[in-house]
């Protein structure tokens, strides 16, 4: 146990300390993704803010909430939940789409998972600029709380680690797996309030719904303080644990199956 | 002191792909490649290697022949940790450098500025090294003015001459290589054969895999043979 946890905990070191590789990477990807569009990386932008404009007046009409209500709750909800899927997905082929230097050069292997990370906040970074815009639209106040938005997303991204991490491990050994994770996240997405507000749920569903969905905690706590207010201390608990218990069992099965990946490529 | 210890080192390669149960006990000796069979668990391997002891230290040539399938690529590619092996006890003292694939993750939209860094990367230098180094990788390549051009508008010869400047930019400890490196036309050809040969003199360990005897008989000073994943002559 003590040795499987070593041999996780020293790859995934050495990928940390390389973090520059994985940096030029998931730059690399983005340029790639964007080269020779006039535009470039601000499509991201332009295409999130055209969805979150589309959403925001169909749900919030739908449930005729306030737009100066919904539309922030529903930029922030988005934003982070598409930082999320894409996290998750890409995780999942994050070996797969290496195997090319998987086999040839021998690297720390979770920088593969690193550059998908990388590759994704840059992106968010890209998208979480409509937000000022949305408040600024509304003369909305950006709160003192913001502050802790900055805490909250950092753990959001030590969770989303080792969930990618753990998913790219098993879908490539098992090639079914990244449909099945990319269909739940489409469920997931209902689920969650990204499009509809927590208060709309009639109170029993809320804890089935709300309570016992990690994904509503990890949003929670990054979106909760954007909007002005505190996430409950029960949104930062499950938030920890979840990273505690989630990097353990992550960092057993990696010291485990690591040197399995470039066999299974 | 550089040195490469291989005890007793075994690789089966899982086949997730093929039904386990038609070849389940079958032993298959096929004319080429590694022996297939299948594990306790009644999953069809493929053994590329089989109980490869080697001893090398620092001064030693491999050169590491073997019919198509033998293993040799498999034998490098354990060498520099790709994989780990399934049996057996593998110790690597030194840094390797891969000569194998030079132009690995280099992309053709990509400048050859930006390509220089992103190879470099791969090779594990840092950024700020690499970019005292330009002008030197430039020169070497002899690409000019096109260094600042996509990769894509490079021919295959260039392409090969900048891949080849940015590899041979540090003096590796053990190299592997497939096969003697050739690039470019006849002048560049000169000094990237003069290039090569200096670093390889200065290498501690090389470790060739060729198909051509005559190879062997020039720059190695230790030949082994693999057939089917065995060792049968060092």
């Amino acid at each position: 146990m003590y040795k499987l946890f070593i041999s996780g905990w020293r790859d995934i070191f050495a990928a940390l300390k390389g973090y520059e590789l994985a940096g030029i990477l998931g730059m690399q990807d983005i340029r790639q993704r964007y080269r020779r569009s006039s535009l470039g990386p601000f499509w991201i932008t332009i295409s999130m803010g055209v969805l979150i404009g589309a959403l925001g007046l169909v749900f919030g009409n739908l449930f005729d909430t306030p737009m100066k209500e919904f539309l922030p709750f529903l930029t922030v909800g988005l934003i982070l939940w598409t930082l999320i899927t894409t996290i998750l997905t890409e995780g999942c082929l994050g070996f797969t789409v290496a195997e090319a230097i998987i086999k040839q050069i021998s690297l720390p292997l979770f920088t593969h998972i690193l550059r998908v990370i990388w590759r994704n906040v840059v992106i968010f970074v890209h998208n979480i600029v409509i937000y000022p815009l949305v408040l600024l639209v509304f003369w909305l106040p950006l709160r003192a709380t913001a502050i802790f938005s900055v805490l909250g997303f950092v753990l959001l991204m030590i969770n989303l680690c080792w969930m990618a991490l753990l998913l790219g491990v098993l879908c490539t050994r098992y090639r079914d797996i990244p449909q099945i994770v990319s269909n739940l996240l489409q469920v997931c997405f209902y689920l969650t309030p990204i499009i509809w507000m927590p208060h709309l749920l009639p109170k029993r569903a809320s804890v089935l719904l709300l309570d016992a969905n990690p994904f509503f905690h990890l949003i929670e706590i990054v979106r909760a303080p954007l909007l002005g207010t505190l996430p409950s201390s029960f949104s930062w608990l499950i938030c920890v644990v979840l990273a505690l218990v989630g990097w353990c069992i992550t960092i057993l099965f990696y010291g485990r199956f690591r040197s399995r990946i470039a066999y299974w490529l | 002191m550089t040195h490469i210890r291989m005890n007793n080192v075994s690789v089966d390669f899982p086949i997730y792909n093929t039904t386990g149960r038609s070849l389940k006990n079958q032993l298959m000796q096929a004319a080429t490649g590694g022996r297939m069979g299948s594990n306790e668990q009644g999953r069809v391997v493929v053994r590329a290697l089989q109980n490869i002891c080697l001893d090398l230290k620092e001064g030693d040539r491999l050169g590491v022949l073997g019919h198509n399938g033998a293993g040799k690529s498999t034998l490098l590619r354990v060498i520099s940790g790709v994989y780990e092996p399934i049996e057996g006890f593998l110790e690597v003292q030194g840094k390797i450098t891969s000569m194998i694939d030079l132009s690995l993750g280099m992309d053709g939209e990509a400048t050859g500025i930006e390509n220089i860094y992103l190879r470099g990367a791969l090779l594990g230098f840092n950024r700020q090294w690499l970019s005292s180094k330009i002008s030197n990788i430039v020169d070497f390549a002899g690409l000019g003015d096109f260094i600042r051009m996509p990769l894509r508008t490079y021919s295959t010869g260039m392409q090969m001459r900048l891949a080849f400047s940015i590899a041979t930019l540090v003096q590796p400890e053990i190299i592997l290589m497939d096969e003697w490196l050739t690039v470019g036309d006849a002048d560049f050809k000169e000094k990237a054969q003069q290039r090569l040969h200096e670093i390889v003199q200065k290498s501690s360990i090389l470790i060739i895999a060729t198909h051509s005897p005559e190879l062997v008989e020039k720059v190695c000073n230790r030949t082994i043979q693999l057939d089917r994943g065995n060792l049968i002559s060092a």
